[in-house]
């Protein structure tokens, strides 16, 4: 089996330092949006100066380089465990370059490991073996800030007035956009699932994020929600950073789960603007980065 | 952009209003949520001894702090192995989680300014009229760009918190904020929270 060690560590550099054109575009189109001379305005236009200096430097876009989340898909004969190890091993130096702030603290003794490696799940790595002989590997930043502020409503929701329809998923999803006000890093994009039990709503809620901005759900129920949601969440002016503004969410991703008859989770996970995100493609000798 | 030298007087603070874009210039320690608790916990509330180098770090943050300004920011530093420190990677983290802690900090060290990001709340915009202090807003996420205005990196303190955690204490010039809590009262997240909430209720009834 090849050593993809150091693949891994361009793949982690590229996702830490190079934000995504697709989300470069739309926060370019947002700065147009602002008032001249306001603070959201100045608040974009250095979001948009720093993306292009980390992009130059090979710096992180943010100081939180999140938590390392990676989605493996291995076609048959690949061993998911040496390939753990390669992770591991390639955060580890990719965390000695200073691509990657050192970020796993053990949470019972508050000792920080230093090089990015806590216990078995951090990083967080998702294996799933998939037909043909393309081997892939996606990678994903999330923040603190941004992560801080997701939430889970269990349905029906008396406070809101939401019930278990997509009308109720309507109403909370708006909540907890004006209760995240700036603190996750406005403009955020929305990764919201309906279903699952409490621990996959989270899982899947974060997943659906890996998809480009402007991706539809091919349900047009959905997909509608998906819009209505990203301007509604608009009128609420929070603005970037939260400091008043136009653009407050630039994306909403929506996936429907299967769930109990007694459950009815809503889960939001919020991205920043930062939305660090990356694939590599092994295929043959050829390594792809997107 | 105003430019303004740390420490700061207090008839410059008293001078600022929220809206206002600042460039800051000179001494500052960066320190969240360990640091928070560790000073409120030792030196204030004095709910935990002092262990180890604790009371000699205290002395030698107090000239820093008094008149000045501290940074919430869990930086990537390269040169860890050398002790060549550099900032790397240097913004804003989210400031709300000091909230317990910030007017107490604030008003024990006489701090004029406390820069993050999303805003404080009551209690803090509190302490800022009584001190009298500023929050100062970065740009969340700006970390490469912020980094740049860092130009030394004077030494470390509790490192032992980890890199994100210690206090690094920094020479910056003109590292850009602006106002959005000042010393009159005034808070820009509370009127963003206030207007939201009546829209979020407007579109709750539709």
């Amino acid at each position: 089996m090849r050593d993809l060690t150091n693949e891994i560590l361009e793949l982690i550099r590229r996702t830490s330092s190079d934000l995504p054109q697709d989300v470069e575009k739309r926060l370019h189109a947002a700065v147009e949006n602002e008032a001249p001379g306001s603070a959201a305005r100045g608040a974009f236009e250095t979001i948009l100066k720093n993306v292009e200096l980390s992009r130059k430097n090979s710096s992180p876009i943010c100081q939180d380089t999140g938590t390392p989340i990676f989605y493996v898909k291995t076609p048959e004969g690949w061993s998911t465990l040496k390939l753990k190890q390669q992770i591991r091993t390639a955060l580890a130096e990719a965390t000695k370059r200073s691509y990657m702030r050192p970020n796993a603290v053990d949470a019972v003794s508050d000792k920080n490991s230093g090089n990015n490696l806590g216990g078995d799940d951090f990083p967080y790595i998702h294996f799933d073996e998939v037909e043909g002989d393309e081997l892939t590997i996606e990678l994903m930043l999330k923040g603190g800030g941004c992560e801080n502020v997701g939430a889970q409503y269990s349905l029906p929701d008396n406070r809101l007035g939401a019930g278990r329809d997509l009308a109720g998923v309507r109403k909370v999803v708006l909540d907890a956009v004006q209760r995240a006000q700036g603190q996750g890093c406005a403009p955020g994009i929305l990764g919201v699932s309906i279903g699952g039990d409490r621990g996959t709503g989270y899982v899947k809620s974060k997943e659906v994020l890996l998809d480009k901005i402007g991706t539809r759900n091919p349900d047009p129920k959905l997909a509608e929600l998906e819009e209505r949601l990203t301007s509604e969440a608009n009128q609420l002016g929070i603005g970037p950073m939260g400091f008043g503004g136009k653009t407050t969410v630039i994306d909403t991703k929506i996936i429907g789960l299967s769930r109990l008859p007694a459950s009815y989770f809503v889960t939001i996970s919020y991205m920043c603007w930062a939305y660090r995100r990356r694939k590599m493609t092994v295929k043959g000798d050829e390594v792809l980065y997107d | 952009m105003r430019k303004i030298t740390i420490p700061i007087r207090d008839e410059t603070i008293l001078s600022l209003k929220v809206g206002e874009p600042v460039a800051l210039t000179g001494v500052m320690i960066t320190g969240r949520d360990t640091v928070h608790k560790w000073l409120i916990e030792t030196f204030i509330k004095k709910t935990r001894p002092p262990q180890g180098e604790d009371l000699q770090v205290y002395e030698a943050l107090k000239p820093i702090l008094g008149g000045g300004v501290i940074y919430h920011c869990g930086p990537v530093v390269s040169g860890l192995d050398t002790k060549q420190y550099k900032f790397v990677a240097a913004g804003p983290t989210t400031s709300i989680r000091e909230e317990p802690y910030q007017a107490d900090v604030m008003k024990h060290f006489n701090l004029k300014g406390v820069i993050g990001k999303g805003g404080m709340g009551a209690k803090t915009l509190k302490g800022c009229q009584e001190v009298p202090g500023v929050y100062f807003h970065a740009i969340g996420g700006a970390a490469t760009l912020i980094a740049q205005s860092v130009t030394r990196v004077l030494g470390v303190y509790k490192l032992e918190f980890g890199v994100p955690e210690a206090v690094w204490v920094i020479e910056v010039k003109d590292f850009p904020v602006v106002v959005t809590m000042d010393a009159h009262g005034q808070s820009l997240h509370e009127v963003i929270e206030k207007d939201s909430a009546r829209v979020l209720a407007d579109l709750l009834a539709k």
